[in-house]
């Protein structure tokens, strides 16, 4: 019997994704571009003084990683739909689980990397460094939440005809959690505010990202079975 | 002897809709099998359940002596699927393809033995271009070669010809031809019932989630195929 190991199909769907990236950069293009267009409107709507900068930045890169990213999940589950590739991959000798976590870990890496195009713009355009250690934290653990979740609800949206629109609204409601802590979290770590009154906030984002890997990892093949 | 693919009571149903009714069906190894019915019929799910992407409501299926679905994954890496989408990734090469879809299989593979594979379907030299270039043609054979690239004991077609034209269609038929001699065990579904009288060995007729025939291909022609579909399903082959 020649079935794959877990992490050899893990990797390769990781490398294939990377690779149709590469060449086609539909994904992280149209994400960058949707992200540099959202926080130069914020900018010009929030002609703010400093101090107000620092209150309001934190919501800012948030909004924009969580909708870039949900604009990246949906094109990056489509992928696998236009071809039957879902089927493709559901037709290989490989755990159920394999096909979630190497696309789950190739949705991560697109949105770190707009992340990570979005820090110093955001930096130099509103005039707060967010090179922060536990700002780098609360985005390397809320991305990876909001990730875990996507992937496993784009894979069920991308199966429907609304599905550009159905997603952020069964998203929403299920990563709320996640969003709350990130941004609290955040906040607290610009703020300048003792570390104590908001480390709490990181703590729950390290609790709930477990939980979600977890959860989420089981539910796959009930999501993907017919 | 044991068949190669086995099922025992096996029965589909979406809700309330039985789709297959206790369908008992076996192919040996080395049959060329054409599935044959009209739309409906419980073609594509029989196939969907074969490569356990659909887990049947009651009865029994085995491949190659292995249980679905508790032994789906080593039923699926006997199993090669050719369905009428590509199953391929367009932003990719063709060879890009078949690399990828080898390390899914756990073949390994060198550039010999995957110029070797699009050599066999007639894209030697088209190795290094994207699949999104291709013609239609062009990724149906590619779809074979990825298909055929883990050596499976069984290959299975869920409407191949649909949208190829008549190139691409005896192209097609001439691959079939050849897995078929290389040992391989086919079943495929379609629609056309003078292709089925020509490549297959054996037709299978549903109508209404059960088999209405099953009958060797030796000798059988296209116009006596069509007629045993009629008889069975009532109505005109295709419709």
């Amino acid at each position: 019997m020649k079935t794959t190991p877990f992490f050899k199909a893990v990797l390769a769907i990781v490398r294939k994704d990377l690779q149709a990236e590469m060449r086609g950069r539909e994904l992280v293009g149209a994400m960058g571009v949707f992200a540099l267009l959202a926080i130069l409107i914020f900018s010009f709507a929030l002609e703010l003084d400093r101090e107000a900068r620092n209150e309001v930045i934190s919501g800012v890169l948030w909004v924009t990683v969580i909708f870039s990213s949900i604009l990246g999940l949906n094109r990056s589950l489509a992928m696998e739909r236009d071809q039957g590739n879902l089927d493709a991959l559901l037709l290989a000798p490989i755990g159920r689980g394999a096909v979630y976590v190497g696309k789950l870990i190739g949705n991560y890496i697109f949105t770190l990397a707009i992340s990570a195009i979005l820090l110093p713009v955001m930096s130099a355009l509103y005039g707060v460094s967010l090179f922060n250690p536990y700002v780098l934290l609360t985005l390397l653990l809320g991305v990876l939440g909001f990730t875990t979740v996507g992937t496993l609800l784009a894979t069920m949206t991308v199966q429907t005809r609304a599905r550009e629109a159905l997603l952020p609204i069964v998203m929403m409601p299920v990563a709320l959690p996640i969003i709350l802590s990130a941004v609290r979290a955040s906040t607290g770590a610009l703020s300048g505010a003792s570390v104590d009154d908001w480390i709490g906030w990181v703590q729950i984002l390290g609790a709930l990202d477990a939980i979600f890997v977890v959860m989420c990892f089981f539910l796959f093949p009930f999501v993907v079975e017919e | 002897m044991t068949p190669l693919i086995e099922t025992k009571g096996l029965t589909k149903a979406f809700g309330l809709m039985p789709v297959l009714r206790k369908l008992e069906f076996a192919v040996e190894r080395g049959e060329f099998v054409a599935l044959l019915g009209h739309n409906g019929s419980g073609k594509s799910t029989l196939m969907r359940m074969l490569c356990g992407l659909s887990k049947p409501t009651a009865g029994t299926i085995r491949v190659g002596g292995w249980e679905l679905p508790k032994e789906a994954d080593a039923v699926r890496a006997q199993i090669g699927v050719v369905s009428h989408k590509t199953l391929l990734y367009d932003t990719l090469t063709a060879r890009e393809n078949l690399r990828f879809f080898a390390s899914l299989y756990n073949t390994t593979v060198n550039d010999v033995k995957i110029n070797a594979a699009l050599t066999r379907v007639g894209l030697g030299k088209r190795g290094d271009d994207l699949v999104r270039g291709f013609s239609r043609g062009m990724q149906q054979r590619l779809s074979i070669a990825r298909a055929l690239l883990h050596e499976p004991d069984v290959l299975i077609f869920d409407e191949p010809y649909t949208g190829l034209d008549q190139d691409g269609s005896a192209a097609l038929d001439e691959l079939l031809k050849d897995a078929h001699q290389a040992g391989h065990t086919i079943l495929m579904a379609t629609h056309d019932l003078d292709r089925a009288a020509v490549l297959a060995t054996r037709a299978v007729i549903l109508s209404r989630g059960v088999i209405g025939v099953d009958m060797p291909l030796d000798g059988v022609t296209g116009a006596a195929l069509a007629e045993a579909y009629r008889r069975v399903t009532g109505v005109a082959a295709g419709g």
